[in-house]
């Protein structure tokens, strides 16, 4: 193998508010294979979308400020490049599907034409060869009617057909990664389905490497070989998608696995993870999931109850862990793991 | 909502049912071919002076009579149609162009740019812009070239205000980030996905704005420093007219009946394009 198709390493990004400097990544690392799928998960705010806006360098600035690292494409750091060439890497190299089709197009313009534009921005070919490669590739992403439905406005469509042409467009160059930032959370469960089913064929016939933003742990689960969690701008565990599902190490992972709705048990009430994401502009030093930790948790009452002469997780409020490695591609970032396991350094 | 071509068929059939909008449509088209083709209406040359039959009434020789000289009133008006259609187009062109540009500059790029150009905007509008007008044509020659050009270059601040407005909002747009994501360029996001979407707003200003401008005219003309005699405009007609209004009422009815018409058909379309154009008021 010839390295990494992406790698991202120890990207730190901040946004300068009113209130002050609010830090959104705190050095993330995250390196993606040619045709891999990475899924990135993680809750609101926790940084998934501004990782992915920044891989393309979308981030509005200002507000945003990117404070280091740097994001290789094949070698190439992309926060180098001048606008210029950036553009060229956007839509063919790297190309980028979003969560609302509702208003990622452009109302003014029909379907055929906005999907003929990524060919005409590249300077691929003329007007008419692209309103030809447009309509062939709204037939490839199962769009009905494709003739018909290029000369169409978006307001004509529905929004699984608006995906469909967004997932054409994003397409159409042949990229060979593809960031889909939750490409099927505003659609009905059953389009979901196909557009997921779309994604895949359209991922295997086109050898591309897909990174996958989402909340939705069934979906990574059907579909990401590695899959990332996200919590507070940090990844706090990275592992291939089976050993994650089997065997999560950090406590926020376990506890989302919990939160999932088991099959058949039907009546029992819904786990949830306790207390609330600490607010961005003023994290607490240490480990940014220790409030919520029930290990941490668990070490204090022992400690303040008498049990243990010392407080044996002091580590966790002091120092924010770095990720560990527990099995082969498996990392963790969680003191309490790596004192009860054991594992080498990253 | 079936069909291609959709929003400007659904744009077209929603302004043809606005029956006021329709008639005022109507009105202009009026006016538009009195100006393209004046020897339709009238076979009498505006600037022929017949001292014979001076401030004559309505008769059928002159079906509007005639002024102090004899001319024919019914030519002055047809022709002056011509001045106060390309007046109110050119000026508003101008204007228009104007204010697309500031207004894309400054929505866009924001920040110190936008700051600038606003402050200047301002600035602009602190004028008395009748006042503007009459001491820089007192300076210069007036000219229907220079009439047009004043007009325009101080009528671009509302067009310049409107269109950052909707640059600011429509900058923030998922399909212009989709599209940026696409490896669109400045040029292409401000010119094919921003403009487009903000030209409503424009399109109804403008034909209010081409209202405007021709009531302008008629006013510098009528002080006698817009269109020069023997040019025949609407203003300079009623200038006249006003010197023999006790007894020569045709001399200024027909000319303010033009301007009123005209004026009163860019309103009613403008307003019926600014319905149209936002189905959400058409219940209205």
């Amino acid at each position: 193998m010839s390295g990494p198709l992406l790698a991202i390493r120890d990207l730190r990004v901040d946004f300068a508010t009113e209130k002050g400097t609010v830090r959104a990544l705190f050095g993330v690392s995250l390196s993606i294979d040619p045709g891999e799928t990475v899924g990135l998960v993680g809750e609101s705010g926790c940084g998934k979308s501004v990782t992915a806006l920044s891989i393309l360098r979308l981030l509005p600035s200002p507000p945003a400020i990117v404070r280091g690292g740097e994001i290789l494409l094949r070698g190439e750091n992309l926060l180098d490049l001048p606008e210029k060439r950036m553009c060229e890497v956007r839509g063919k190299a790297v190309s980028m599907i979003f969560q609302e089709p509702m208003t990622s197009l452009n109302p003014v313009l029909t379907v055929g034409e906005q999907v003929a534009e990524v060919f005409t921005a590249h300077r691929e070919c003329g007007r008419r060869e692209a309103a030809a490669r447009a309509v062939s590739w709204l037939g490839k992403v199962r769009m009905p009617d494709p003739e018909r439905r290029a000369r169409e406005y978006p307001h004509q469509m529905s929004g699984g057909m608006r995906q469909r042409a967004m997932i054409a467009t994003a397409l159409a160059l042949e990229p060979s990664l593809l960031i889909a930032d939750e490409p099927t959370t505003a659609l009905d469960v059953t389009i979901q389905a196909q557009i997921m089913a779309l994604l895949q064929e359209m991922r295997e016939r086109e050898r591309m490497a897909v990174l996958l933003i989402t909340h939705d742990l069934g979906v990574v689960h059907d579909f990401a070989d590695r899959t990332a969690i996200m919590y507070l701008g940090r990844i706090v565990e990275i592992a291939p998608t089976k050993g994650l599902f089997s065997d999560p190490i950090h406590p926020y992972t376990q506890g989302l696995l919990a939160s999932l709705p088991g099959k058949g048990t039907g009546t029992a009430r819904l786990s949830s993870i306790p207390g609330a994401v600490p607010d961005l502009s003023s994290v607490p030093p240490g480990c940014p999931f220790a409030d919520r930790c029930p290990y941490r948790q668990a070490a204090l009452d022992r400690f303040r109850g008498g049990a243990d002469s010392r407080d044996s997780l002091g580590i966790c409020d002091r120092e924010d862990p770095p990720l560990f490695e527990y099995a082969p591609g498996h990392f963790a970032a969680c003191h309490y793991q790596r004192a009860m396991r054991g594992g080498g350094a990253s | 909502m079936t069909g291609s071509g959709g929003i400007w068929r659904d744009f077209a059939r929603r302004l043809l049912r606005n029956r006021l909008a329709a008639a005022g449509g109507l009105v202009i088209l009026f006016f538009f071919l009195v100006a393209a083709f004046p020897a339709l209406f009238t076979s009498r040359n505006p600037d022929r002076i017949d001292v014979s039959v001076i401030l004559q009434p309505p008769s059928a020789a002159h079906p509007l009579g005639t002024d102090d000289l004899g001319r024919d009133v019914l030519a002055r008006v047809v022709y002056g149609a011509r001045v106060s259609m390309k007046v109110g187009f050119v000026a508003v062109g101008i204007a228009t162009a104007i204010g697309l540009v500031i207004g894309l500059l400054s929505g866009f790029y924001g920040g110190r740019v936008d700051a600038v150009l606003m402050r200047f905007v301002d600035i602009m509008l602190c004028f008395p812009t009748f006042f503007l007008i009459l001491s820089v044509i007192a300076f210069l020659s007036p000219s229907i070239v220079n009439i047009m050009a004043v007009i325009g270059l101080t009528g671009w601040m509302g067009v310049a205000r409107l269109v950052r407005a909707e640059t600011l909002s429509l900058k923030e747009r998922d399909f212009v980030a989709a599209a940026r994501a696409q490896g669109a360029g400045t040029a292409r996001i401000v010119f094919r996905h921003i403009l487009p979407n903000a030209l409503a707003p424009v399109l109804v200003s403008a034909t209010l704005g081409v209202a405007g401008a021709i009531l302008t005219e008629s006013a510098l003309s009528f002080l006698g420093i817009g269109v020069q005699p023997p040019t025949p405009s609407w203003g300079n007609i009623l200038t006249i007219g006003k010197n023999y209004i006790e007894f020569a009422w045709w001399l200024s009815l027909f000319p303010g009946l033009a301007i009123l018409f005209t004026v009163l058909g860019y309103n009613l379309l403008g307003e019926g394009i600014r319905d149209a154009a936002d189905p959400r008021l058409s219940g209205r």
